[in-house]
């Protein structure tokens, strides 16, 4: 029987953002327009003035304020209040320009041109192309490790070079139409040149530096002279609160004003609850199986096509997510920017699966499905989706491992795993997880030509071509990669009574953990 | 006196060592390691390679434990493979919470304890009695989480008259605001009372028997006095026996009551280094338990040895 379904009073970011529509051919959007639409009482004026403390999770971050070393949600939320990056991802990854004023490619999408805002660092300095530099080539240090190095890789630092004060110019070793995303990396912050240690971090961001307590708390204080207007609080104390029991009863019993991360559970006992709002952001966790190509039974692809077709995307999102989230259709990014939602959604058809089999000649097939507790809803939905292929007389057992080390096992070991991933622009994830030699690559999906289209639409820089050939990119994927992707959770976050400005957004868009934009009653 | 200081000391040391072993080889018998846990969901296994050079976990795991060892012996404990911390400067700053919430509720426990034991044991099976031990029976029927979960529902968040965690506190902020401390503390006591106040009682049932207490009682004491300067200090040295096992299992009832109330303590940095697999700062915590194991029963010991000198010191 279905659970009834919230009601998402959270803002989409479907139809772009609030105030800006969809980015046209070759142009970025400019920062989001002020006073984003309040979820609760839209129409009320922003108040000066106040104190927020927020609960994040915090166990296994490296409790330091290097942006540049930020892993975790609680890193990126920090990172966020101190500093800026260039660039920032709307809700469907659509670019938005943050200190970079403008961003320009060359014909080829090697050459990249910023001009940077009017922009001063809390200690009164300006932002300039030096700093962008210097940050640039922190995160790319060999044997760093640095997060967002990856995306960053393309950068040939020796050719790049400050034109003056305010302009930058990006050299490329190879064309990358899509770098304004890989400006947005995650922990791709601009930090003032030199910079080396952050005890008391100095960035641009909407709020300066306070106190910190590493496993403890980080106080910020808003930064008046922020470029996009100072914020209304006057201070956002992180509290680390690792259980998400204590995290939800730390807001209903009015502690912390926002709490991130909540569980299906506590959004449904709270969802009439007047003291706390929940806010959910549809489309931000993929939820998938992956099958490995390059072993049995799944180099057919009899099989894997059948895998597809047994599964009943419905009931899992109704029970594995509490139904909170929608159904996938195979493909990764359900709602972003370049998805292909023109491709029909395919259906559960046990006679056409068992057929595939046959055909196969994998009859009576048993295989064993790897999850573990390393989210909310995995280890449900491998055990009602081996329920599920019983149906068709496939025998599916599930192999529950251990969770803290879940991501490296099932990447390395067995032949279909549970898998999940947040949200990237789709060219991030086709360039991470799908491309022969991407590090990432679990599915095993090797294809020279899908590498060469890839290699092209990368040099491409009209968007809407660009579009067209994800969308057959993704049409191929569709047909016969290795993902089973069968919905999209909503990502939950509580706020307090009193509490506005908050938005439910995707995990480190633009919109999300944004504290320069809430106010308190 | 000393000699048998000497060799309890001996004993302690080589205890403690035998725990720090087992620790560091469960540890190391858990899947995955360091490096694997901070690649995350971004395994690649080049980079899980680098990680593990940069961290020193590509040495075999015995000579990593010998090099634990020998900065052991120096006062050394090491570095936290996740964040590079020395792991003394990573446990600072959570010892102060869980010292607090451990002192205060020790401190409400043991009068408590003896005032019910010695109350219910002056009219053994009376109404009285039996509503002490039924109640402390009940309390400690309840498992600590769900106990902590109902109580938060309850105080916190229908009556809203107690804060529901403890949410950015510190140990002196903790001292600083009782409020805070009500709920984690209340469930701490309703665990442990039982088996102290039992003690208490049976023992003061058993000296209030007693030839001593009798003479003492033909010669005209009574009372108080007879209570407390005659019969308690003999009914005394099994409940302070049970209350140096209280004490650890104070260690364990506290990590569930941190993570429920989010208080910042031991328990979430030893999650934490569980689940990072950051072996240096779960060894830190191992010798650390183990060092308050062995120093509080030598302690309950000595204290036995004082209150009734007649009882043979258990060695």
């Amino acid at each position: 029987m279905p659970l009834p379904r919230l009601t998402r009073r959270a803002v989409l970011a479907r139809a772009g953002l609030a105030g800006a529509g969809l980015a046209g051919a070759a142009t970025l959007l400019g920062a989001c327009g002020r006073g984003a639409a309040d979820s609760a009482a839209s129409g009320d004026q922003p108040r000066r003035g106040g104190d927020l403390a927020v609960a994040f999770q915090t166990g296994g971050s490296q409790e330091t304020l290097d942006p540049h070393a930020a892993s975790l949600f609680v890193d990126g939320a920090r990172g966020k209040a101190l500093f800026d990056k260039l660039v920032d991802l709307a809700g469907d990854m659509t670019p938005v320009l943050r200190l970079a004023e403008t961003l320009e490619p060359d014909d080829e999408a090697r050459v990249w041109r910023a001009t940077l805002r009017e922009a001063t660092f809390h200690d009164g300095s300006p932002v300039t192309a030096d700093d962008v530099l210097y940050s640039f080539a922190r995160i790319l240090e060999p044997d760093s490790g640095r997060r967002a190095a990856a995306q960053l890789a393309p950068l040939d630092l020796d050719a790049s070079r400050a034109v003056d004060a305010r302009t930058v110019e990006l050299v490329l070793d190879r064309p990358v139409a899509e770098f304004a995303t890989a400006l947005a990396a995650f922990g791709a912050w601009i930090v003032p040149a030199g910079s080396e240690d952050f005890t008391a971090p100095v960035g641009s961001g909407p709020f300066r530096f306070g106190s910190f307590t590493p496993g403890g708390s980080l106080v910020v204080e808003r930064f008046d002279d922020y470029w996009e207007g100072a914020p209304h609080l006057d201070t956002v104390e992180f509290v680390p609160v690792n259980e998400e029991t204590a995290r939800i009863n730390a807001l209903v019993g009015g502690q912390v004003g926002y709490a991130h991360d909540l569980s299906v559970t506590s959004a449904r006992t709270y969802a009439d609850e007047s003291r706390v709002e929940i806010l959910a952001a549809p489309g931000s966790l993929m939820h998938a199986f992956a099958m490995k190509l390059d072993r049995p039974p799944f180099d057919d692809p009899h099989v894997r096509a059948a895998f597809r077709l047994l599964a009943d995307r419905t009931e899992l999102v109704d029970t594995a997510l509490a139904g909170m989230g929608e159904v996938g259709n195979d493909l990764f990014g359900k709602g972003l920017r370049f998805y292909a939602d023109h491709l029909p959604q395919r259906e559960r058809d046990l006679d056409q699966a068992r057929d595939l089999l046959d055909r196969a000649g994998a009859d009576g097939l048993s295989v064993t499905l790897h999850t573990a507790e390393a989210g909310g809803g995995l280890v449900d939905a491998a055990a009602l989706f081996a329920e599920q292929a019983a149906q068709a007389g496939v025998d599916v057992r599930v192999e529950v491992g251990d969770a803290d080390t879940f991501w490296a096992d099932s990447f390395a070991d067995g032949a279909i795993s549970s898998y999940r991933s947040g949200v990237m622009p789709i060219a991030t994830h086709i360039g991470n997880r799908l491309l022969s030699d991407a590090s990432q690559n679990i599915t095993r999906w090797q294809d020279e030509q899908f590498d060469d289209r890839y290699a092209e639409m990368q040099r491409t820089v009209d968007d809407d071509a660009r579009g067209e050939m994800l969308g057959e990119m993704q049409q191929q994927l569709h047909e016969s990669c290795g993902l089973l992707v069968w919905g999209f959770a909503d990502w939950l976050v509580g706020t307090a009574d009193g509490v506005h400005g908050v938005q439910g957004a995707p995990p480190n868009t633009l919109e999300w953990a944004r504290f320069d934009r809430v106010w308190r009653d | 006196m000393r000699r048998y200081l000497l060799r309890r000391g001996g004993i302690g040391l080589v205890q403690i060592l035998v725990v720090a072993t087992a620790v560091f080889w469960l540890a190391e018998a858990l899947p995955g390691d360091a490096a694997v846990v901070a690649a995350g969901d971004d395994p690649d296994p080049a980079r899980i390679a680098l990680i593990r050079e940069q961290l020193g976990l590509d040495e075999p795991a015995s000579q990593r434990y010998l090099s634990w060892l020998t900065g052991l012996a120096t006062g050394d404990l090491g570095s936290s493979l996740r964040t590079g911390q020395p792991v003394t400067e990573l446990l600072a700053p959570a010892l102060g919470p869980t010292v607090v919430l451990a002192v205060v509720t020790l401190a409400v426990l043991l009068p408590l304890a003896l005032t019910l034991g010695v109350t219910a044991a002056v009219r053994a099976d009376g109404w009285y009695d039996r509503a002490v031990s039924t109640t402390t029976v009940a309390l400690n029927a309840v498992p600590e989480f769900a106990l902590a979960v109902l109580l938060v529902a309850v105080f916190a968040l229908q009556l809203g008259v107690l804060p529901a965690t403890a949410v950015g506190a510190t140990g002196s902020s903790l001292l600083a605001e009782p409020s805070l401390l009500a709920l984690p503390v209340a469930v701490l006591l309703c665990r442990s009372l039982c088996a102290l106040t039992r003690l208490v009682r049976a023992g003061m049932v058993d000296a209030l028997d007693a030839e001593y207490v009798a003479y003492a009682r033909r010669h005209g004491v009574t009372g108080g006095r007879l209570l407390l300067r005659h019969a308690l200090p003999n009914a005394l040295p099994p409940a302070v026996q049970q209350l140096a096992r209280t004490a650890d299992w104070l260690i364990g009832g506290i990590i569930v009551v941190e993570a429920v109330f989010a208080v910042p303590g031991v328990s979430s940095v030893l999650v934490t280094a569980v689940s990072t697999r950051d072996i240096p700062v779960v060894q830190a915590l191992a010798v650390l338990f183990a060092v308050v194991t062995v120093a509080v029963n030598l302690l309950a010991d000595l204290v036995c040895h004082r209150l009734a000198p007649r009882s043979a010191v258990v060695t």
